[in-house]
């Protein structure tokens, strides 16, 4: 029989060898890294905000796109487990030279790199990394997904679970609704899975017919397109951020249409759940997606989520490390 | 001159001639001089015991890129010779999106006289349908057509301005040639890589709807109506297209069609966690579709199945997904293919056997307009030995082709060619 493309992100023994998708992840081993977040969460309170979980490691940060927040991010949580970081600006360097994605990762892994933070624009990157490590017995090294193309923002999805968990405390009565362009996001495919894995009842997605992916329904998603009628009563709202270039064309006439459509506003917010709150996985756009009036309000939990990112990436790099989830 | 041949104890299955018995063929000056007894004063230079074998006219396939001119890092004209005769293809046609494109008689000319040389193959290009394949201007079709194009085609550039294909069929309709498309709309899906559905949408990769396949073949169909040129529907993809040709075809419309091996047995699923070998044009699509194709195969709705051989290298292939050429290696599995569909819709019941080597084989030349396929007394001996309960294993190693790719890779297929004769002569054998 054919060997199987498999997900290659579990080892044999179905412990977590790289994160790639939150797709088929055991619930057991989303709840084991969001309890070991917690206990890093107060970390950052300390003086001294480090702990030698990952000393003499190496993290080797590989940007193929763009992207200083959730750089940063990895960097301070690469740094607070004691790891030595190297960023890596891949555009400007070798591939643009001729040398070919699998050549970089053979010549970085021989410089002794533990882990791989990828950042790439096109989905299913890291999973090219991931299969030719494991298939060149390069065990050792991890990856984790930082984000690749349209598909995956794995950790942005563990960090928006621990930021549920942490206001809701309990998923299996809860309604998410989230908010804007779909089609493009890998943040709202990560939530997707990671809420349903954790058993949310009722997963709602809010856009135009132009900005949603065919297929949803198979996600286990409810859809709305009137954002009035998608907001009744949820518990939690997961805005996503609208790029620039999508503001106007085909997709959508102009950012103030879209707004009139579908920004959140005090009005639409006070049809959701009067405890629910608002995440947005940033950078955001006042008066695109969101009012100031909401980001700057008393239910929006943006900022604790950039907080809790931390700690949840330094849980996912030190479960990784360590070997065993 | 080549020897006489006297093959015998073999199944000879010629479906062009309704023949699925043991039988003894006998092959002299190139052709084929008998089936069943020898001819008086027939006697045989080389005898091959078939016992246990099926004979069979040699394999025509529609669609084979051997990447020459301009692309010999990809595979060269040597290597895909070698896969075809490995395969048991003994004709074959090939796409004009080489480089430069074969739109001038030159570049046709100096293809079919290297593949002569190499004395493997028939090798029959299709020339390209506008200069360039830009969609702009028309290329020298009748010029073409003498250096040995038998048809013209655009491969996968579709054409933009809807007047320039219709300039195009009528031109072709005056000299009677046929026009080879793959229907796929010029704006709608361009630059997709996987089916437009759940799959794609949860692995976020860019989509080719159907209606991508649909809308061009209800602008085909049109233009077909207003020129009366014959169309030949190039690896169509969807239960939703062959909907459309069935009730073409029932209409009255001079158009025939293939689909490519894979489609055969693949979907989307099989992409897996982002399998670049899985990457195709036209794309895997859904189980529906798969089924639709299975059916229309059987019941004829599809003329012919074709290898839709593509070699691509390591360098172009181990990229992430997108970035991936499209494109598997085919040409050394069309025939097990055929063989594994033959078996699951039943094997030897109802004649599904003959069926399936006729869609590889007389089928196919009769809807390329080719003199082939068969094994007809007269006929170019042009004759394929299998074994169609040998094993193997698709992998690099077992592939003569230069392309290594394939989503087959690791699969134990049944059917194996033991001799491939192309004009009486023995090209290979294992």
């Amino acid at each position: 029989m054919p060997t199987l493309y498999n997900n290659p992100q579990l080892n044999k023994n179905g412990e977590l060898q790289h994160l790639l998708t939150i797709e088929g992840l055991p619930k057991a081993i989303i709840n084991h890294i969001l309890d070991t977040a917690s206990s890093f969460v107060s970390i950052s309170d300390r003086e001294v905000k480090k702990v030698p979980l990952m000393r003499g490691k190496s993290v080797f940060n590989l940007f193929f796109e763009n992207s200083t927040r959730t750089r940063t991010t990895f960097e301070i949580a690469s740094k607070r487990l004691s790891a030595d970081v190297i960023n890596l600006n891949i555009q400007a360097s070798s591939t643009s030279k001729g040398e070919s994605l699998l050549d970089t990762i053979d010549n970085l892994a021989a410089m002794h790199a533990d882990m791989f933070v990828v950042r790439h624009a096109q989905s299913g990157a890291p999973y090219l990394i991931a299969k030719h490590l494991n298939d060149t017995k390069q065990n050792h090294v991890h990856v984790v997904n930082a984000g690749d193309g349209r598909h995956a923002h794995p950790t942005q999805g563990l960090l928006d679970m621990y930021t549920i968990r942490h206001y809701k405390k309990d998923f299996t009565n809860l309604r998410v609704a989230i908010v804007g362009d779909i089609l493009h996001s890998r943040v709202a495919r990560s939530d997707i899975h990671a809420l349903t894995t954790l058993g949310v009842p009722e997963v709602r997605a809010i856009g135009p017919h132009t900005l949603l992916p065919g297929g949803l329904e198979q996600m286990g998603v409810r859809v709305f397109t009137d954002i009035n009628e998608g907001l009744k009563d949820v518990d939690v709202i997961i805005m996503l951020r609208l790029q620039n270039e999508r503001m106007s064309g085909a997709l959508l006439p102009s950012a103030q249409e879209y707004f009139k459509s579908y920004g959140l506003t005090p009005e639409r917010l006070a049809l959701a759940k009067p405890d629910a709150i608002v995440m947005h996985p940033g950078p955001m756009n006042r008066g695109v997606e969101i009012d100031s009036q909401v980001a700057d309000g008393s239910q929006a939990v943006i900022l604790p989520q950039v907080t809790f990112g931390i700690a949840t990436r330094m849980a996912v790099m030190s479960i990784l490390a360590g070997g065993h989830a | 001159m080549s020897m006489n041949l006297h093959i015998k104890n073999g199944r000879v299955i010629d479906p062009a001639n309704g023949i699925d018995a043991v039988q003894d063929l006998y092959i002299g000056d190139g052709k084929v001089v008998a089936v069943g007894s020898a001819p008086d004063g027939f006697t045989a230079a080389r005898t091959i015991d078939a016992a246990g074998l099926v004979v069979a006219p040699g394999l025509v396939d529609l669609s084979v890129r051997l990447r020459e001119p301009g692309y010999e890092y990809k595979a060269t004209l040597e290597s895909e010779m070698r896969a075809a005769m490995q395969g048991g293809v003994t004709t074959l046609v090939c796409p004009p999106d080489t480089d430069p494109v074969l739109d001038e008689p030159g570049l046709v000319e100096m293809l079919k006289h290297r593949a002569r040389n190499l004395n493997q193959a028939n090798v029959h290009p299709l020339g390209a349908l506008t200069m360039g394949l830009k969609g702009k201007a028309l290329t020298e079709m009748a010029e073409l057509t003498e250096a040995g194009c038998i048809g013209f085609a655009q491969a996968e550039h579709p054409i933009e301005d809807t007047t320039v294909l219709l300039r195009a069929m009528q031109y072709a309709k005056t000299f009677g040639y046929t026009v080879w498309l793959r229907p796929q709309d010029p704006h709608i899906g361009f630059g997709g890589v996987a089916h437009s559905g759940p799959l794609a949408s949860r692995l976020g990769l860019s989509g080719v709807p159907v209606m991508s396949e649909t809308i061009a073949l209800h602008t085909i169909f049109e233009l077909m109506r207003a020129s009366g040129a014959r169309v030949h529907l190039c690896r169509i993809s969807s239960a939703a297209a062959l909907d459309l040709i069935r009730a073409a075809k029932k209409e009255g419309l001079a158009v025939s069609c293939d689909v490519g091996v894979h489609h055969l047995h693949m979907t989307d699923a099989d992409i897996g966690f982002f399998d670049p070998n899985a990457r195709l044009t036209p794309p895997l699509r859904s189980q529906r579709d798969r089924e639709a194709i299975r059916a229309a195969v059987l019941d004829g709705t599809v003329d012919a199945v074709c290898s839709d051989h593509t070699p691509v290298d390591d360098d172009e292939k181990l990229l992430p997904f997108a970035e991936a050429s499209p494109g598997a290696t085919g040409l050394e599995l069309l025939l097990a293919l055929m063989l594994k569909w033959a078996h699951e819709q039943g094997g030897a019941a109802d004649g599904v056997l003959s069926r399936a080597i006729a869609r590889i084989t007389a089928d196919a030349a009769r809807t390329a307009g080719l003199a082939a396929g068969t094994l007809s007394v007269g006929a170019n001996a042009d004759v394929v030995l299998f074994d169609p309960d040998a094993r193997w294993t698709v992998a690099a190693s077992s592939l003569a082709s230069q392309g290594k790719h394939t989503p087959f890779l690791g699969y134990e297929l049944a059917g194996q060619v033991r001799a491939t004769i192309v004009a009486g002569q023995v090209a290979y054998e294992r």
